[in-house]
């Protein structure tokens, strides 16, 4: 084959694929559909490599100083939008960076130290909490000083004893200052215009830490305001960031729908071809199988299998396929392979001497292979949902942050009666926009190959 | 007409025991993968363990006792426990055969947590006592769907290519998701943001005396997760079964019929609905049993006292017994699912009854 004719055949393709590529524009919900998923790939790709896998786990187990900087059940941020209030957002001030420390020696042995926590509080809704970290070397006694805008000293704390550790000093619990507060919240009076009831007094605020230290002791302190609103997904009771889960689902659900969706569609063509082909006792049986497997009641048997053994993502994944394998498509194709077994074509291939192999991977199945991109696509959404299901009821995945774990967490918590709705719409939304793609993508194909439905 | 029903006996006769033993196999499976490798067995000795040491080492009587005595005390009894339950037994054939008939005459034993309203353990009565509430919620949703889409359908074929055919094959991906998926948004917008429809649960709380509130209040309840599950399933089989009306009503017959002059419905019932059934019929058997599942979720998101949240609460509260019990009782429901549709399949189609189609399903 000369250079020529090759770069002649090259033309050719690309015209062909243009072609092809023209043609989409008949299926507009083909085009979506692609869009969509090619979407949710490239979200995938960029979780798994901006938040690798481990990291991932590590996040969503959370535990102490993962996310202890995070407020509780935040609203995501884009809620500023739509209100005309300024929603408070989280303010962390630490002795090392805004704060200033000022040192003077108190005798030969103790230090005065004085840490200012200074920050601007320039929101119209009040915080969500209030909380001191701290790390001291040795164990001492500090008081809390709270400097309002328009020059008021309150005292949140005399002499606190702290430990010679880390230790976090949480402010709107402390039922002593609730009390002296006269039995209302502490993140709540602290930020209130006096003048007004219930309105927010904006401006420079700081908190002052008095601690004597004997000389050659450290003592640094973190002052967090968590604010109404938080990250681009919220956060949800244990204070992590939902978008992790939002993220992290992407991959997971694809991987999911799509390994399942390949596995069950692939081994159900190859028995069903067998099956129908060498006829007699096998096809029986695989019939029969199918018959039993209508019977056995798959979401039970998943959920006990989970529940007595393991609930990883993977067996799941791998009993689905197992338990999918007899199901329905498993009639159809045998409807479609007993047609294609009668053709005359097989009987030449039969005439020729042909074995058993050869026409069912050449003949038999090639012939019934355009029905299987459809079926196969039009069946990832019932896995994705499968997935969620699981995790609905308490079965989802012990580690990993999928979709269907956090809509599980958000019902348990009780999301809708206290009128968190971000909690569960984000994940529910992103669910039925990957169900639609694929739809979309699947119901187009169908029209494509097969063109009984197109004529009718 | 009477040889027919012989046959129309014969074939249903036939089902009935191909099925009962396909239930068979399916519970037998169940029970094996339940106790792969006496894995079950072992869960339940260690929890008697506990129990048992617990209850004699916590007996007052036994107060003052050296260790050893106490030890013996806990084996013997054990050894007594094990004997009593049949641990002792290997598993495979006797034991596994004895759970299966334990399993297939609804011995499920008896609950180790949940109880029944009633107040009993048992497990039978347990779900027996829900299984009622489930079958209110399941069959007004059949009900339902089966009637709008078979009508929608009729009409849709009839108009192909209308703007409302359009609609129903756009929207044909709806399908996709699972009711209770739906039931959440819902729930979200009657009850969480409107206001006007209850959370869930099944009736009232206090319970209405009178019997027309009673229904009214139940009615109430069912508006949500019947929507929900309708949601998930009609407009896909709307657009299945107008495609198969859309074939049938292609064929020469039905040409004929219309030339004929007969009236739209005549054609429409007989020359049409007829021949459509069955496959309309194997299509509503597998969207059925796809049902059947998502019900269990259905029940737990709308918290409606069936066996779908028996089963929820079963694997919440480590249940085993329980959890086992749901399974075999879904099997039933299964297989007396696919037994209704073989007769009317049987009565829909001569050929089938007469022995000729049975391979073609």
């Amino acid at each position: 084959m000369g250079p020529a004719q090759q770069q002649g055949n090259m033309k050719k393709q690309i015209r062909n694929w243009w072609g092809g590529l023209k043609s989409l524009r008949r299926y507009p919900s083909l085009v979506a559909g692609l869009l969509i998923i090619l979407a949710f790939i490239v979200a995938s790709l960029y979780a798994v490599v901006a938040v690798p896998y481990s990291e991932a786990i590590r996040l969503w187990r959370g535990g102490p100083g993962v996310w202890d900087e995070n407020p509780k059940t935040a609203k995501p941020v884009w809620f500023d939008f739509f209100t005309t209030e300024k929603l408070s957002r989280t303010i962390r001030v630490t002795s090392q960076d805004q704060g200033a420390v000022h040192v003077e020696p108190l005798d030969d042995e103790t230090d005065l130290v004085t840490i200012e926590l200074p920050f601007n509080y320039d929101y119209d809704t009040f915080p969500r909490e209030l909380n001191l970290f701290t790390d001291a070397s040795t164990s001492l006694s500090a008081s809390i000083f709270w400097y309002t805008p328009d020059g008021r000293v309150i005292t949140i704390k005399e002499d606190r004893e702290f430990r010679g550790a880390t230790e976090t000093y949480y402010i709107s619990q402390d039922s002593g200052l609730i009390t002296q507060l006269g039995n209302r919240l502490p993140h709540l009076v602290l930020f209130t215009d006096p003048r007004y009831e219930e309105r927010v007094l904006k401006g420079d605020y700081q908190m002052a830490l008095i601690a004597e230290v004997p000389q050659g002791g450290e003592l640094s302190a973190k002052l967090v305001v968590y604010g109404e609103v938080q990250g681009l997904a919220g956060t949800d009771h244990l204070r992590r960031d939902i978008a992790v889960a939002l993220l992290w689902g992407a991959p997971i659900g694809l991987i999911f729908g799509v390994l399942a969706a390949v596995g069950t569609t692939l081994i159900t063509f190859l028995l069903s071809a067998v099956g129908t082909w060498l006829g007699g006792k096998t096809d029986s049986a695989l019939q029969w199988l199918t018959q039993v497997n209508l019977i056995i009641p798959l979401l039970p048997v998943l959920i006990m299998f989970g529940y007595l053994y393991d609930r990883s993502i993977w067996t799941m994944l791998g009993l689905v396929i197992a338990l999918n394998i007899f199901g329905s498509t498993m009639l159809t194709n045998r409807a479609m392979f007993l047609q294609a077994k009668e053709s005359p074509y097989i009987e030449a291939a039969q005439a020729y001497g042909a074995k058993n192999f050869r026409i069912i991977f050449r003949y038999l199945m090639p012939r019934i292979a355009p029905t299987l991109l459809p079926q196969l696509v039009l069946i990832v959404p019932s896995f994705v949902f499968l997935e969620a299901t699981l995790s609905v009821l308490g079965l989802g995945d012990p580690v990993m942050p999928t979709w269907g774990k956090v809509i599980y967490d958000g019902y348990n918590e009780g999301a809708l009666y206290k009128g968190l709705y971000y909690w569960m719409v984000e994940p529910a939304l992103l669910l039925m926009l990957l169900g639609i793609g694929f739809s979309l993508i699947g119901y187009s194909l169908d029209r494509i190959f097969n063109p009984r439905l197109r004529t009718v | 007409m009477r040889q027919d029903v012989i046959k129309l006996g014969g074939f249903v006769l036939r089902r009935a025991l191909w099925l009962g033993l396909a239930l068979v196999v399916a519970i037998y499976l169940t029970i094996i993968i339940a106790n792969m490798g006496g894995a079950l067995d072992e869960i339940r000795k260690t929890e008697i363990r506990g129990d048992v040491a617990v209850s004699i080492v916590m007996n007052p009587a036994n107060k003052g006792l050296p260790p050893s005595v106490l030890q013996q005390m806990i084996e013997a009894e054990l050894e007594r426990e094990f004997d009593r339950l049949g641990l002792n037994q290997p598993f495979f054939p006797k034991r596994s055969f004895m759970y299966l008939w334990n399993a297939i005459s609804l011995q499920l034993g008896r609950a180790e947590y949940l109880r029944s309203d009633a107040g009993s353990a048992q497990v039978r009565l347990i779900l027996l006592e829900r299984l009622p509430t489930t079958l209110v919620l399941f069959a007004t949703a059949q009900l339902l769907i089966f009637f709008v889409s078979l009508f929608a359908a009729l009409l849709l074929s009839r108009r192909y290519g209308s703007f409302l055919d359009k609609l129903v094959i756009a929207l044909a991906p709806s399908s996709a998701a699972p009711g209770w998926f739906y039931g959440l948004f819902l729930i979200l917008i009657f009850a969480a943001v409107l206001r006007v429809l209850p959370w869930g649960n099944m009736i009232d709380v206090p319970v209405p005396e009178d019997r027309a509130l009673y229904a009214l209040s139940v009615a109430k309840h069912l508006i949500l997760p019947v929507t929900a599950v309708t949601l998930s399933n009609l407009v896909g089989n709307i657009y299945t079964w107008r495609t198969f009306f859309l074939i049938y009503s292609s064929e020469d017959y039905v040409e004929l019929a219309r030339a004929k002059g007969l009236s739209v419905r005549g054609v429409d019932t007989r020359y049409i609905l007829r021949p459509t059934m069955p496959p309309i019929l194997t299509h509503l058997l597998l969207v059925l049993i796809t049902m059947w599942m998502g019900q269990i979720v259905l029940e737990t998101v709308f918290n409606w006292p069936g066996i779908g949240r028996i089963f929820y609460w079963a694997t919440q509260a480590s249940d085993t017994p329980v959890i086992i019990g749901v399974i075999v009782i879904f099997g039933y429901l299964l297989a007396a699912t696919v037994f209704a549709l073989d007769f009317a399949y049987a009565i829909l189609d001569p050929r089938v009854r007469l022995g000729a189609g049975a391979a073609a399903r």
